[in-house]
């Protein structure tokens, strides 16, 4: 302690330049950032007859990209995301099966307002509460949604769904093809569209608000922070993403059911996100293709199986590896740092 | 009796017997949430696991509906006291998140191992005959199986009152649910408590479970199914709180039933609006505390 | 002039017990009090109060001027009022940098900013290491704040109070959990704050009271005992009972042995 008071001047300003520089630069673009992009082009070469899978990989990474920003950085415990990527996939498919509208582009603007404006008026409310409170609240909003379609089962089609829809070209130029390839680039770009706006949100003085809110809510309150505000302004970003990621399940199944409401996938994009680390925009990447390829391979031997192994990858997750895999290479990363020190 | 009468006495008597299951087997939930703050998804899997005990019991060993009941009851709740002691326990300081993980990793697990063991079609348990057919009250006739669900419940009920209210032990569990760190200093044994009404909460679980097998059949998937039901319940009624459980299942079951009677396919809506109306106005549930 | 704070005939139960009895108390602009009082007599309470952590069954709370009685917590922060608090409240996985940008940007609306990364606003960043240089934390600056030793992460909690630019400042025991040998860098750091800002200091330490107050604040049982000027407060026979026990208050009708 009394050596920081003895500092020379010329050391003080050397701190304090080294400790600008870090934020300064933090939110510039790392080289190992262009990995997970690189992949997901490798992968449309070197396995071209999985693009259908392919793809709905990278619509639940949007998914849990969505989720991240409520769970990973706000620190927002929900159960009721999928409300949002069900707005979305019903927004396209009614808009294809009830009013013949099947131009794609269009229709992921129009699911992310419809599932924006959703999550706008129950963040509203909702975003009040919190803990087992909200848990339930943001879960009865969920079901009662999906209730609400079953109840008007002639215009959703119940659980049954929406078969059948078709899209028009990309552009009016590039058409769907049997193996999925366009459809695949297609939610590549919109993949990396969305992820730039996040990234963005995430590196900005809103997004070190939000972390703000999540470490110390009552500080926040303190400093003259509109958490409430603030939070609802997130949540309504996040369902509208999260609908862009419905209406591209619609449009690349070229089919919707309300099974898309389901507590299960709420759940589901849940244990993605810790699996792969919250609060870290990548965690989603990991997450969703690890979870996803697992899945693929492990239900398809035994769907008990699967179930089973999935609990214990969370169990032993919570219990060893609270940061998901993300967080096991920061620990391995700081483990060998120290080593080097020493 | 005049039509309207009828159904709405049906309504009352099927939705007091549902509220009865949904009480037994929240119960035990309510109060260990209360009481240790701790969020247990896997509850619904032990009522499951009692479920499976009572269909196994009186299929292959042709013990008796209600000694089978009392027998899983008793069994998974020594069986639940290892996971406390040595799983649960180590997470009570952590964030709720990580609990909810956990146990719905915990409860993943179960449902797995019992579709292994069991298979997933839904099973059924043979009743003994005075449970079977109706019971004839004069000016009509009732199923038996829900009488005698609504007579245990309120027999537990009052069971239950009187050790919460007249013990000892019961009024160590209400200052603990109240306080738990005034309650440390006073001398209390929190840690055994928890260990004790967990138990209990589980055996109670499974009791429901083992009920529910003849109203709804049993799969296990049921361990998640209802699981959101037996939440709704105890955040409706309030953490920790006996009266707020029994509010909450009354409320709830009886406009669930009469939600399904009355506008069959939209049934499914009133349960869950119930819940956001009570929430938004009373977020910590009828009986909870701020 | 109009006073920096003042409060009228504030009142709060909890339950059926008053915590808070229609206490009355002005601050005037640079103004030095101090709030003692036993433990228990309502001290946090009535700060919690004024901030709007807590709302009040009656009576005003006026800043500056305004009414800020049915304000939120946030709104009166923006209006100029700040706090610690007695156990520190910090953003403790983050870095003592970075707590000190979220504030200064909290408090002049860059976190409603989306677009713009947080690192190019250099006006902000230099701001808050203006702030960590004059409490000598700017060697900490990079550290995440848990990784800081206690004394340490009370002065954080001090600066953000102070980035804030307050122009009423409530600390609550702010050497609290600091060890001794520590405990002068926190009382110098507040002996030296602006002039121009209204202080008060809830504090146990009479030595401290009696360095730093201009004017005392006794409260006990959630009542104001008495105001006055350090010297008045010292002679005063019924705040020597209080806090020595002897008739009075809390003393009196104990029975038994006679004093």
């Amino acid at each position: 302690m009394a050596a920081s008071e003895t500092i020379s001047a010329t050391e003080r300003e050397r701190a304090r330049e080294r400790a600008a520089e870090y934020l300064l630069k933090r939110h510039r673009f790392r080289p190992a950032e262009a990995l997970p992009w690189l992949v997901a082009i490798a992968v449309f070469f070197l396995f071209p007859e999985r693009m259908t899978f392919g793809s709905q990989v990278l619509i639940m990474v949007m998914f849990a990209l969505s989720l991240d920003l409520i769970l990973g950085y706000a620190g927002i415990v929900t159960l009721g995301h999928a409300a949002f990527f069900g707005i979305g996939a019903y927004t396209v498919g009614l808009a294809a099966a009830r009013l013949q509208w099947s131009e794609p582009i269009s229709g992921l603007f129009a699911a992310a307002i419809a599932a924006g404006v959703v999550g706008f008026i129950t963040g509203w409310f909702l975003l009040r509460y919190r803990g087992l409170t909200l848990l339930m609240l943001t879960l009865a909003t969920a079901i009662l949604l999906q209730e609400t379609g079953n109840l008007r089962s002639d215009i959703s089609g119940g659980y049954d769904g929406l078969p059948g829809l078709t899209f028009n070209p990309l552009f009016g130029v590039f058409d769907y093809d049997l193996y999925g390839h366009t459809y695949y680039l297609y939610v590549l770009v919109a993949l990396a569209v969305v992820f730039y706006f996040v990234r963005r949100i995430v590196y900005s003085p809103f997004g070190q608000a939000l972390t703000g809110i999540r470490e110390n809510v009552r500080r926040m309150h303190a400093i003259g922070s509109p958490v409430h505000r603030r939070l609802v302004t997130v949540y309504t970003i996040a369902a509208s993403i999260a609908g862009v990621a419905g209406a591209l399940f619609t449009q690349t199944n070229a089919y919707v059911t309300l099974t898309v409401f389901d507590f299960d996938n709420s759940a589901k994009v849940m244990v993605m996100l810790i699996l792969g680390g919250t609060g870290r925009l990548y965690g989603a990447f990991v997450g969703a293709a690890v979870y996803m390829v697992l899945e693929d391979y492990f239900s398809k031997l035994s769907p008990t199986f699967w179930q089973f192994g999935i609990g214990l990858m969370l169990v032993l997750a919570v219990l060893f590896a609270r940061r998901g895999v993300l967080g096991l290479f920061e620990s391995a990363g700081e483990y060998f740092a120290e080593r080097k020190k020493s | 009796m005049p039509q309207f009468a009828n159904i709405a006495v049906s309504i009352l008597f099927d939705g007091l017997a549902y509220a009865m299951f949904l009480f037994i087997t929240s119960v035990g939930l309510s109060v260990t949430m209360g009481l240790m703050g701790f969020v247990n998804l896997a509850h619904g899997a032990f009522a499951m696991a009692g479920g499976y005990v009572v269909v196994s019991l009186t299929r292959s060993y042709g013990v008796g509906f209600v000694p089978a009941l009392i027998f899983a009851s008793i069994l998974v709740g020594v069986v639940s006291i290892p996971f406390e002691r040595f799983l649960y326990r180590r997470l009570y300081r952590s964030t709720d998140l990580e609990q909810v993980l956990l146990t719905i990793g915990l409860a993943f697990m179960a449902i797995a191992a019992f579709t292994y063991f069991y298979g997933p079609i839904p099973k059924s348990v043979p009743l003994p005959g005075w449970l079977q057919g109706d019971v004839n009250l004069g000016f009509r006739a009732f199923p038996s199986y829900r009488a005698f669900l609504i007579l245990l419940g309120a027999a537990l009920i009052a069971v239950l009152w009187y050790a919460f209210e007249r013990t000892n032990i019961g009024a160590k569990i209400r200052a603990a649910v109240d306080n738990r760190r005034m309650a440390e200093s006073v001398g209390i044994n929190v840690d055994r408590l928890f260990t004790l009404t967990f138990a209990l909460g589980s055996g109670l679980a499974a009791l429901g479970g083992g009920l529910a097998i003849q109203l709804f059949g049993l799969t296990p998937s049921f361990a998640v199914i209802y699981l959101v039901l037996f939440l709704i319940v105890v955040a409706v009624g309030g953490l920790g709180s006996l009266k707020g459980t029994l509010l909450a299942a009354l409320v709830l079951g009886v406009f669930d039933t009469a939600g399904k009677y009355l506008l069959a396919d939209a049934g499914g809506f009133f349960i869950y609006a119930v819940t956001v109306a009570v929430l938004l106005v009373k977020p910590a549930g009828f009986y909870g505390r701020e | 002039m109009t006073a920096a704070l003042q409060v009228e005939s504030l009142n709060r139960a909890f339950g059926a017990l008053p915590v808070t009895r229609d206490v009355n108390l002005t601050l005037e602009r640079g103004a030095r009090r101090a709030l003692i009082g036993p433990n228990g007599a309502g001290k946090t309470t009535l700060v919690n109060l004024i901030t709007g952590a807590l709302k009040p069954h009656s009576g005003r709370v006026v800043l500056n001027g305004e009414e800020i009685t049915e304000l939120s917590q946030a709104d009166r922060a923006r209006r100029g009022l700040a706090r610690t608090f007695q156990i520190n409240q910090l953003f403790r996985g983050l870095t003592v940098l970075e707590n000190l940008c979220m504030t200064i940007g909290e408090r002049d609306g860059n976190c409603n900013n989306l677009w713009r990364a947080a690192g190019s606003r250099r006006v902000v960043i230099d701001e808050a290491l203006d702030h960590l240089d004059a409490l000598r934390l700017t060697d900490d600056a990079l550290k995440l704040v848990r990784e800081l030793p206690y004394g340490r992460q009370r002065l954080v909690e001090i600066a953000i109070a102070l980035a804030q630019k307050p122009r009423v400042l409530l600390l609550d025991e702010p050497a609290a959990g600091v060890p001794s040998s520590e405990s002068h860098l926190i009382l110098d750091v507040v002996a030296s704050l602006d002039p121009d800002i209204a202080i008060l200091i809830i504090e146990h330490d009479m030595d401290v009271v009696f360095r730093f107050a201009k004017e005392i604040t006794v409260l006990v049982q959630g009542a104001v005992l008495t105001q006055g000027t350090p010297d008045e407060i010292m002679n005063n026979e019924e705040v020597r009972a209080v806090y020595l026990g002897q008739e009075g208050h809390h003393g009196g009708h104990r029975g038994g042995r006679h004093g």
